[in-house]
């Protein structure tokens, strides 16, 4: 049973006009946009936002599988899968400004140009008359037209694709494989190390007891002392970081903040302890959290290692 | 109702903007959006034209379009990674060792 599918096609005609005009500007703007920005996740949003705006136009064209499919498949699975690619490649990787070729990017707006002018004077030239009228074929027959089509017409071609997934996902899995190098850890060995490491007990959490709970918010001990224990090193070293490259890093903005609220910051490496602020712990409180300072980097890497 | 050109016209601007973007662009991940982004182009053209004439055909295709470039992300991007684990690095330039 077909269900009626709604259809941008069937409005009226000056609003399906608008809909594209607008559509098609936004579209080619992110597409600029995504060749100008140097920022490769930037890219992925505005290369979202042309898929999106392709999904509109599919729609509008009588074509409501393919829009759900564009949807569904590029903006919901490619464009993921970028991003996780992105994660693991790392999320500030931006481009080089450097050119490797001299004149690279002059030749290659201009062959840009010049492929523009040729393809618009071919569809310039083409005598692209009117659209079919939209029939049942591209409302609420659309579904049941194109799977008669695949599964009758283009079957052999159906299941070749069938083969080449199957054909990719095992070749992604062969050449995302990597060797382990050294033996796997076993519970006896993490155990044994997690009590060589001094400390067998869990880390404590950031923000006990203090005024947020935000991952670089130190938390307090009963005696009213900062555990550096609970701030992962990582963001300390992150910190450290921006601070010396004077660039904001993920997480340096949080501290640097803290900072500027004048909140002892134990995260500040090295530093004479924070200047004390409201509701901040006394100098001989300081003093306490130095000496834990003190021990706390090797502890924090033993219970690196258990990871 | 908005001519078949006027969507084969988009097509060709995102096209030649893609293209552009290959070219220029050295990080690898940007590149194969470019390419994305040129299929989809592609696609669009497919569709208008399917309208054009009528017929499902032209979708027919445009969703083989869709699945083969499904499939080519998957490998370009799990290539993308084993180079990267390899040379710590995203850029198209350092991937060169059938160069000499």
């Amino acid at each position: 049973m077909a269900h009626p599918v709604v259809l941008a096609a069937s409005a009226s005609s000056n609003t399906a006009v608008a809909t594209f005009w607008v559509l098609a500007v936004i579209a080619v703007a992110a597409a600029l946009g995504m060749i100008l920005i140097r920022r490769a996740v930037h890219c992925a949003v505005l290369l979202a936002v042309v898929m999106l705006i392709l999904a509109g136009m599919y729609a509008m064209q009588g074509a409501p599988f393919l829009a759900f499919v564009q949807v569904i498949v590029y903006t919901g699975a490619v464009l993921m899968l970028f991003l996780f690619v992105m994660m693991i490649v790392g999320i500030t990787a931006s481009d080089a400004i450097v050119e490797t070729i001299r004149g690279q990017r002059v030749f290659a707006g201009l062959a840009g140009i010049a492929l523009l002018v040729l393809l618009v004077l071919v569809v310039g030239h083409a005598t692209i008359g009117r659209a079919a009228p939209a029939g049942a074929r591209n409302s609420t027959q659309n579904v049941s037209g194109l799977a008669k089509l695949i599964f009758t017409t283009y079957v052999f071609p159906f299941e070749v694709t069938s083969a080449l997934l199957i054909t990719a996902a095992l070749g992604a899995m062969v050449l995302a494989h990597r060797e382990r190098t050294s033996p796997k850890p076993t519970q006896r060995t993490l155990s044994r190390r997690r009590v060589a490491s001094g400390r067998p007990t869990p880390l404590p959490g950031p923000g006990t007891y203090a005024r947020h709970n935000a991952v670089d918010m130190p938390a307090l001990l009963p005696d009213g002392t900062q555990s550096r224990l609970s701030v992962s090193g990582v963001l300390v070293s992150r910190a450290a970081e921006a601070r010396a490259s004077a660039r904001p890093a993920i997480g340096g903005e949080v501290i640097g903040a803290e900072q500027e609220r004048a909140e002892p910051d134990p995260v500040r490496p090295g530093g004479p302890g924070g200047p004390a602020g409201p509701g901040g712990p006394a100098g001989g409180a300081e003093a306490q959290a130095h000496e834990r300072a003190t021990e706390a980097p090797v502890q924090a890497n033993g219970q690196e290692e258990d990871q | 109702m908005i001519s078949p050109a006027n969507y084969v016209a988009l097509a060709a601007i995102l096209f030649v903007i893609g293209g552009v973007g290959v070219l220029v662009r050295r990080n690898a991940l940007v590149v194969f959006m470019c390419v994305e982004l040129m299929l989809n182009a592609v696609n669009l053209a497919f569709v208008a034209f399917a309208r054009l004439h009528g017929d499902l055909t032209g979708q027919v295709i445009a969703f083989f379009v869709m699945v083969v470039a499904a499939a080519e992300v998957v490998v370009g991007l799990a290539i993308l990674t084993s180079i990267f684990r390899a040379r710590r690095s995203a850029s198209v330039d350092d991937a060169n060792l059938l160069k000499y």
